[in-house]
């Protein structure tokens, strides 16, 4: 395991994939990972053309719709090294769905262009654990945290322990299992609205979970999950916050003071 | 979902609804969704357990997956090889196109023997061409003999789940079921009877036997068909399936073209896999095996019907036949989460849960309400693809059939209309940054209230809260603090990498706040 004492090497410059979601709903987000980045000697760019990788619409049924935001997603990224996102689901939707839209619009030069650059987009946890090779990141959070792998970053992308390696390395964190970590939130994108029932069935197990471990915060590599769990317990008004791995990992003991 | 005109039914169960709709009167059920927690849970601790004894299982997924793959990509050649080989061993094989065709043919070979009953072992495509409602129409009474189809029959119920049709039900609903209906239709349970599982099991024993000793007819489906030597295969628990494959002098076995195997050696992959993934066994406890005739022994008359019923439809498919190569495992449904909530009968049809899914709009086209509904009936959470022991990408498959749904209601939609809206939006920055003024402006006017409820969200908002928006978005602030150059990525591209110590100094992309 690395530290911030290590951390006097080079560092990439990456670009950041905001996501449409974060950066209209939660920008405290995307702010903790340029924060995290740039305290880690990374220089950060954020190509303003960027707008949303088109998962809420591929998952819908709408590939006619997602198909020009492909383009987009690659126009803007293709000359990137590294691009990171704070949500797993988005970085699944590009490194796994845009070469399918590519295909299904016949268009083998976006298909091409798309296979060359969806491996270089990046998971917050990846970007740090494979690229930087830092698990410790300096980070101080001095709370009770359970942690949700959500589905996404869990089976799509395969990033593993990486989030919990990170995690644990935290000054002043207190981290507890989450009992049935790996099942589902319920959120799944337009399914929390046409399958409400069902969702919320799901996410009223999964926010019982949360609460059994005394935690007071839970966090995951997604802020779509996030609401999603997030507003079934303030509907409990059970005094449990949610929070993105991103903001954790960005806190320090200064800005605690 | 769609405007298009409903058609409230289902081909297979009469008179159902769209999965939503079905999933709500399910969710109501707590008894219900207790047992269903209580059974998968417990069934998806044992499969975990079974599969990680096994050191390869991913390179026997793969082996799985392409043996089927085999056969599915040549499947005429290898049916006419099955074909072959089980008329050389006296077998006579039937074609059916469709349900009725299958019907009819059990249903003439049956009337052929002069018989007005068949023991069954449990199959799902019978099920699936629901021969049982046609050998009853035509005055034949097929008895289950499965334990679990068994309840389901007396019951008069559905099977809710592939491999345990009556998961849905606890014991003391058993014993109910068993005192009230066994009298009617043969030997009644005993007064006396418990919901103890030993004494449940020695009921059914003792009324099945009446019946195995006087069938002369058995109708089977298969688990798998060998094209190389004509052998059919039947795994079971029970014994039962066993009982009606050797004792009476008839036996007709109805099985979907999918299952044929090429050869007797992909077998040995398919035993393994299969077991693990569906009971969390190392080894079925019966697996039978009968290739044509054998002359003094066993079943003198074997029959064996060959169905389609849209399988060549599904493998025309290019991107949906990889669905045929489901071996009825039903680990995908023992994970899902939405099966463990909804039950079965919601997706209605005999393949319920993540299969079900995607193989009804699949088998039967998308025109009903149902087979709309279905694709959608899925979180997208990946498990069933993690479980699946013949690799299938059962996620994929629901967005492809979600795509196939809004293609053919061709924007005629509240949803479609909003949907172009949106990705007008997302179509350039710009008219994301004027669209996020409105959000942000949401958000300054309500401060930190929390939103409870919200028109046009009530489907979100009838047990979650809603996030208030932010008062500045993120672009606003990168603006405010990295200033309004975004950083030129070509720039960036191979530059020499920044130290730490020349943040400070880097000019406006990298200054950082706070520090
Ligand atoms: S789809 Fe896969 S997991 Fe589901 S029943 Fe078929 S073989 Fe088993």
């Amino acid at each position: 395991m690395t530290g911030p004492a290590e951390l006097q090497v080079a560092r990439p410059t990456v670009a950041l994939f905001a996501t449409c979601f974060n950066d209209t709903m939660w920008p405290q987000t995307p702010r903790a990972v340029v924060t995290l980045l740039e305290r880690l000697g990374c220089r950060v760019v954020f190509p303003r053309e960027q707008t949303c990788c088109g998962q809420m619409f591929t998952n819908t049924g709408y590939a006619d719709a997602a198909t020009p935001l492909v383009r987009r997603f690659v126009d803007v990224f293709a000359g990137a090294d590294h691009v990171v996102s704070p949500s797993g689901s988005c970085v699944g939707s590009v490194r796994e769905q845009h070469a399918v839209l590519a295909r299904r619009a016949g268009d083998a030069g976006l298909e091409r262009e798309v296979r060359s650059l969806a491996p270089r987009v990046l998971e917050l946890s990846e970007l740090l654990v494979d690229v930087l090779g830092v698990t410790d990141v300096g980070a101080y959070y001095p709370h009770r945290v359970t942690y949700h792998p959500t589905c996404h970053s869990l089976r799509m992308l395969g990033v593993g322990d990486k989030p919990l390696r990170l995690l644990r390395a935290v000054r002043g964190i207190d981290l507890v299992d989450l009992p049935s970590a790996e099942e589902c939130c319920g959120f799944g994108g337009t399914f929390a609205m046409k399958n409400a029932d069902t969702s919320i069935a799901m996410g009223a197990d999964k926010a019982r979970h949360v609460r059994e471990t005394g935690a007071e915060v839970v966090v995951a590599g997604d802020n779509s999950c996030l609401a999603h769990i997030g507003g079934v317990l303030d509907r409990q008004r059970s005094g449990v916050r949610t929070v993105h791995l991103a903001q954790v990992l960005a806190s320090t003991q200064e800005e605690q003071a | 979902m769609t405007d298009l005109p409903a058609q409230e039914t289902s081909p297979t169960f009469l008179g159902m609804p769209s999965f939503q709709h079905a999933a709500e009167a399910a969710l109501a059920d707590t008894q219900q969704r207790r047992n269903l927690a209580h059974a998968t849970a417990t069934i998806r601790a044992k499969r975990a357990a079974a599969v990680g004894e096994v050191d390869g299982w991913e390179d026997l997924r793969l082996a799985g997956a392409a043996a089927k793959d085999e056969a599915l990509h040549h499947l005429p050649h290898y049916l006419e090889q099955l074909e072959a080989a089980l008329t050389a061993r006296g077998a006579t094989v039937h074609w059916a196109r469709d349900a009725d065709e299958a019907n009819q043919v059990v249903v003439d070979l049956a009337r052929a023997k002069a018989t007005d009953e068949v023991v069954k072992v449990k199959s799902m495509a019978t099920q699936e061409i629901e021969l049982n409602e046609a050998l009853e129409a035509a005055g034949i009474a097929a008895w289950e003999t499965d334990l679990a189809e068994l309840i389901v029959q007396l019951g008069e119920d559905r099977p809710s789940h592939i491999l345990v049709p009556a998961i849905h039900r606890n014991r003391a609903e058993i014993r109910e079921i068993f005192a009230r209906r066994m009298g009617a239709v043969g030997r009644a349970a005993p007064d006396d009877l418990t919901d103890e599982p030993a004494r449940l099991a020695e009921a059914a024993r003792l009324h099945l036997r009446e019946k195995f000793l006087r069938a002369r007819v058995a109708v089977t489906g298969a688990n798998f068909a060998v094209a190389e030597t004509g052998t059919l295969v039947v795994v079971e628990s029970e014994g039962n399936g066993r009982m009606c494959l050797t004792l009476p002098e008839t036996l007709i076995t109805v099985v979907g073209i999918e299952k044929v195997l090429p050869t007797f050696a992909d077998l040995s992959t398919m035993l393994q896999l299969l077991p693990r993934s569906s009971t969390g066994e190392r080894m079925n406890p019966y697996t039978s095996m009968w290739t044509g005739v054998t002359p003094g022994d066993g079943p003198q008359e074997v029959h064996v019907v060959l169905l389609d019923n849209g399988r060549s439809r599904v493998l025309a498919d290019e991107a949906g036949r990889e669905a045929l190569r489901c071996i009825r495992c039903s680990a995908c449904l023992n994970v899902c989460p939405v099966y463990e909530r909804t039950g079965g009968h919601a997706y209605g049809s005999v393949y319920p849960g993540p299969i079900g899914a995607v193989l009804n709009p699949l088998l039967r086209g998308t025109s009903s309400e149902v087979d709309r509904s279905l694709p959608y009936a899925s979180s997208l959470c990946g498990a069933c693809f993690e479980a699946c022991p013949v690799r299938i990408d059962i996620p994929s498959l629901l967005v492809r059939l979600r795509t196939q749904v809004v293609d053919e209601a061709s924007g005629r939609s509240a949803e479609a209309a909003s949907m172009k809206a949106a990705a007008w939006v997302f179509g350039d920055h710009r008219r994301l940054e004027a669209a996020q003024r409105a959000a942000t402006l949401g958000g300054r006017l309500l401060g930190d209230r929390t939103i409870r409820s919200l028109p046009g969200l009530g489907a979100w908002t009838q047990a979650r809260d809603v996030p208030t928006p932010p008062t500045e978005t993120f672009r606003q602030w990168w603006a405010r603090t990295h200033g309004d150059d975004e950083g030129d990525l070509d720039d960036a591209r191979g530059q020499p990498v920044v130290e730490e110590q020349d943040l400070g100094g880097a000019g406006p992309h990298t200054r950082q706040e706070g520090s």
